[in-house]
């Protein structure tokens, strides 16, 4: 019996205990009728030896590939004590930290966790974690409309995510809330400043505000940030982590800075493994913290005046609140937040500086390369950071399964998302891709524009 | 006491393992969009950060170190085997936004999970997309009023829950931009009937139950429940919680409800993870298998694929950029494998047996169970109150005591019906030796909390801090650390 250790003496021994001559009889308070044992579709058990087998050929049969595709993912070096340290049994094994006391590794950690991420984002707070950055945003978004009473509209900028779009309205569309698009500038690829100069009506909660956008373009967020202020509402930032260890943080933007900060932590020491577990990450202003959804970790003092570290402001969580809980948020994303702040530790801030800086640098040199094919350019007139946008002069679909053939994820398409874009493809070079995997991208892609 | 990492960093200390060679040029990116001043990240060594992240796990309490009985968590051992396998490369280093074609592997894994779920829950479709119980009822009780819309039944707006609920229950409602209302229940831990019939009406999106409810009991009448709520033109959820006590033995589509959410961090173990990630995957009847969430996952010709809105034009649409949390179904998906068509009810069967017999054991030690003429399912609460009015010793203080004695305390204060209450789930990985090791301790902070009031009053003693200034945490909020802090 695969994780049961009773032996039949000892499972006798505890019928006699409780009185009944077997397991059966312990369950006779349900209705006859509801019992079903059967199950046609489970296979019978495997062992250990068994299931590795399978996993490893299932894990195998998927083959290698090389990325050249960000998107939301990113695939960057985790230092190899990130994992051995993170799946620790004290750190996998634990529980949420409720009981303080016998909690204090996995409570310290995320307080350190917190106190980077604030730094990181140069805000005031953060949270423990959200599930991940597109849920993120739609917390950030029901947190700035809570934050303003009475506003039920956002202006979401066409150059963020789809998928972030697209999720937020799932999450907040039973709530009264309006989500307005703000389109993009053809030729910049960032946010057009003069049609959002209009859309500022009464009902504003807040402005979106990514950077790098989707498109890897950098928005102009200083005056976006001090429009947005002038006109009343809050801004929320959506921003790549290992990016900030470079780029201008959201708490330094425009004259206040940005209110709400949030994104994918998965950059920061988190595998692809198709998608997840991730986490996301919020930072805000001190100043609207009690409206701030999931987990806080507070420093205090203990019994006899040691410091100490335990859950604080849980009135705002549903376990107390219930029905006027900031979020339903209970589960978090606790293990990645541990491997997080393990990567922040070993790689330190110039690390990820240099991490940053190589897997820009990368796709500058990338774009050189696939933009010297005939057919292949840059589709906008922009500073990008570590993701750009292609033109490429070949049916997008064609593209795509001639370039996987060989071995490699070209990129992003991006025509199912944006209509004049048909033809474009987003591409990423981390620090990881080495020149030669960059020549052989240009190699096929030449091939392949070439022939048609 | 640890230090912080911050407090052992020094100015310019770099991990060179770690820092790529080569310099890199950003000086095409405008001077006014970079940083000015570095994050105050951390700057240790490698050896500084392995040994301070290492001490620190050293002062948890953790399922692999410590008895765990906390209830409605399901705190079982976690395979070592299940981590192992769900990190080999081919797994953890595939990007999401692949084709399928590249991910027929994990696909089919994941397809293996689905079909399993569905078969034991009795369901007719599963979606793996939401990332945790909450994100499931969220997922559930939005699906429930996409098809309510559908059928432009607008009048209901309101979702009953029993007033033993979990949080998250009503909280999920009131995102879904639905009312709550409360229904009682009885003393014998069953909801009541009477009061339900009474709130049901054209007004009644749906109930949420958990089955076996919070209280750590069979819902005896639930397909009276199930009855009396559609005929209100209401769905019935299900909130799969408590699935421990019963997997392999009831499946939740035969109690008669719509659309159910299972927790995989509880019942297919996979890790807490100090607070997550955890998988929140939902199973729906027929009617409500147009609004399942995308991506899903699809077999078309022996091929793999996911569904995507265009496919599923009435879905309640996207709930994470990606398509859920896939290292933490791989991990649910081999624990069943191992578990296999036997397992499943030697679950339920153990993880009940073990409940029954520590609340028999307890009850003879003295101790007041909740409900004791009802069977234990794989939790039961007791209550402290005797304990409370005799001695003045509370629930919370005979939890820290616990901690000293080598165990992590069980679930207390919820639910929140039961004062001074303990809900107590061993699961079904724990043996004989440990029960019983509990139940001693247990007997042993009774006679303390007679003759020793005080040191059970400011346990824990043997942890490294006392008890918490919780009061001193909300006013004095220090929730960032700064250099100069004192």
């Amino acid at each position: 019996m695969p994780f049961i250790p009773h032996t039949e003496e000892e499972t006798r021994k505890m019928l006699d205990a409780i009185g009944v001559s077997n397991i059966d009889e312990l369950f006779d308070e349900i209705p006859a009728d509801l019992i079903n044992e059967r199950l046609d579709y489970v296979p019978p058990a495997m062992d250990e030896a068994g299931i590795r087998r399978l996993c490893k050929n299932s894990a195998q049969s998927d083959g290698h590939y090389v990325n050249f595709i960000g998107a939301g993912a990113y695939e960057h070096h985790i230092p190899a004590a990130v994992w051995q340290v993170a799946t620790r049994g004290e750190f996998y094994s634990a529980y949420t930290p409720y009981q303080a006391e016998a909690s204090q590794g996995t409570l310290q950690l995320l307080y350190e966790y917190q106190t980077m991420m604030a730094s990181l984002t140069a805000m005031e707070v953060s949270n423990a974690s959200l599930y991940e950055g597109a849920s993120a945003l739609a917390e950030a978004v029901l947190m700035s409309v809570r934050a303003q009473r009475k506003k039920h509209r956002i202006l979401m900028p066409e150059t963020i995510n789809p998928a972030y779009r697209e999720t937020t309205e799932t999450i907040v569309k039973n709530q009264g809330i309006t989500i307005s698009n703000i389109d993009y500038s053809g030729d910049t690829g960032t946010i057009d400043l003069v049609q959002l100069n209009d859309q500022f009506t009464d009902d504003v909660a807040a402005l979106v505000i990514p950077q790098p956008n989707y498109f890897g373009a950098l928005e102009q967020v200083d005056e976006l940030v001090d429009l947005a202020h002038k006109q009343g509402c809050l801004v929320i930032a959506v921003v790549n982590p290992l990016s900030l260890a470079i780029l201008k943080a959201p708490g330094e933007w425009g004259e206040n800075g940005a209110d709400i900060v949030v994104g994918e932590g998965q950059p920061l020491g988190i595998p692809l493994s198709s998608g997840g577990p991730y986490f996301g990450f919020m930072c805000c202003t001190q100043k609207i913290v009690r409206q701030m959804p999931g987990r806080l970790i507070g420093r205090t003092l203990d019994a006899e005046g040691k410091q100490g570290f335990t859950l604080t402001l849980q009135a705002r969580e549903q376990h107390i609140r219930r029905s006027k809980a900031t979020s339903n948020i209970c589960t978090n994303q606790g293990l990645m937040v541990t491997a997080a702040t393990l990567y922040m530790s070993l790689m330190g801030p110039a690390g990820m500086a240099q991490a940053a800086k190589a897997s820009h640098a990368n796709t500058r040199l990338l774009v050189e390369k696939l933009t010297a094919i005939d057919g292949v350019e840059v589709v906008f007139n922009s500073p990008f950071f570590h993701e750009c946008v292609l033109r490429i002069d070949t049916p997008m679909d064609d593209l795509v399964r001639a370039i996987t053939a060989q071995g490699i994820i070209a990129g992003m398409p991006l025509g199912a998302d944006y209509e004049g874009l048909q033809d474009c493809l987003l591409v990423c070079a981390t620090e990881l891709r080495t020149e030669e995997e960059m020549d052989d991208f240009a190699l096929h892609l030449e091939r392949i524009v070439s022939k048609e | 006491m640890t230090e912080l990492i911050f407090e052992q960093s020094t100015a310019g200390r770099i991990n060179n393992a770690q820092y790529q060679s080569g310099t890199f040029s950003i000086d095409d990116l405008p001077q006014a969009l970079l940083r000015k001043t570095g994050p105050a990240l951390p700057e240790v060594s490698e050896m500084q950060a392995v040994r301070h992240y290492t001490r620190l796990s050293q002062l948890n309490f953790a399922i692999d170190t410590h008895f765990y009985p906390l209830g409605s968590c399901t705190m079982k051992h976690n395979p070592r085997i299940c981590n192992e396998a769900a990190m080999y490369d081919g797994f953890s280093g595939r990007h999401p936004l692949s084709p399928a074609s590249t991910g027929q592997g994990v696909l089919s894994c994941l397809y293996d999970l689905q079909e399993i779920l569905k078969d034991i829950s009795g369901m007719s479709e599963v979606s793996l997309a939401p990332m945790a119980g909450a994100q499931g009822e969220f997922t559930g009780i939005a699906m429930i009023r996409a098809y309510h819309e559908a059928r432009a039944d607008d009048a209901r707006q309101e979702i009953l829950v029993p007033d033993a609920a979990h949080g998250t229950n009503p909280a999920t409602a009131v995102m879904c931009g639905y009312t709550v209302k409360e229904i009682p229940t009885l003393d014998n831990g069953d909801v009541d009937i009477d009061a339900l019939r009474a709130a049901v009406g054209p007004q009644t999106a749906g109930l949420m139950l958990t089955n076996p409810s919070t209280l750590g009991v069979f819902e005896r009448q639930i397909t009276e429940i199930a009855a009396l709520v559609h005929e209100a033109g209401g769905l019935l959820y299900y909130d799969g919680a408590n699935m421990n006590a019963i997997l392999g033995k009831v499946k939740p589509g035969e109690m008669g409800f719509d659309v159910i959410h299972l927790n995989l961090h509880k019942t297919f173990s996979t890790p807490h993870g100090g607070g997550g990630p955890g998988a929140g995957p939902v199973g729906v009847s027929k009617r409500l298998v147009p609004f399942l969430p995308v991506p899903r996952i699809a077999e078309s010709s022996g091929e793999y694929v996911l569904l995507d809105k265009n496919d599923c034009p009435q879905s309640i649409g996207r709930l994470s950029c990606f398509m859920g949390n896939t290292g933490i179904l791989l991990r649910a998906w081999i624990y069943a494998r191992m578990l296999g068509r036997d397992g499943m009810k030697r679950v339920a069967d153990y993880a009940t047996l073990n409940a029954n017999y520590m609340k028999v054991k307890l009850e003879q030690g003295g101790f007041e169970m909740a409900y004791e003429s009802r069977r234990a399912t794989h939790e039961f609460i007791l209550t402290l109150k005797k304990e409370k009015a005799e001695t003045g010793v509370t629930a919370m203080d005979f939890a820290k005591r616990l901690l000293d004695k080598g165990y992590h305390a069980p679930t207390t204060y919820f639910p929140l019906l039961v004062p001074e209450c303990f809900l107590i789930e061993p699961t079904e990985s724990e043996s004989l030796e440990e029960l019983d090791g509990f139940i001693a301790a247990m007997e042993e902070i009774r006679r303390e909390s007679v003759e020793q009031t005080d040191l059970v009053k400011s346990a824990p003693h043997s942890l490294p801090v006392r008890r918490l200034d919780d009061v001193r945490a909300a006013r004095q909020l220090d929730v960032v650390w700064q250099e100069d802090a004192v």
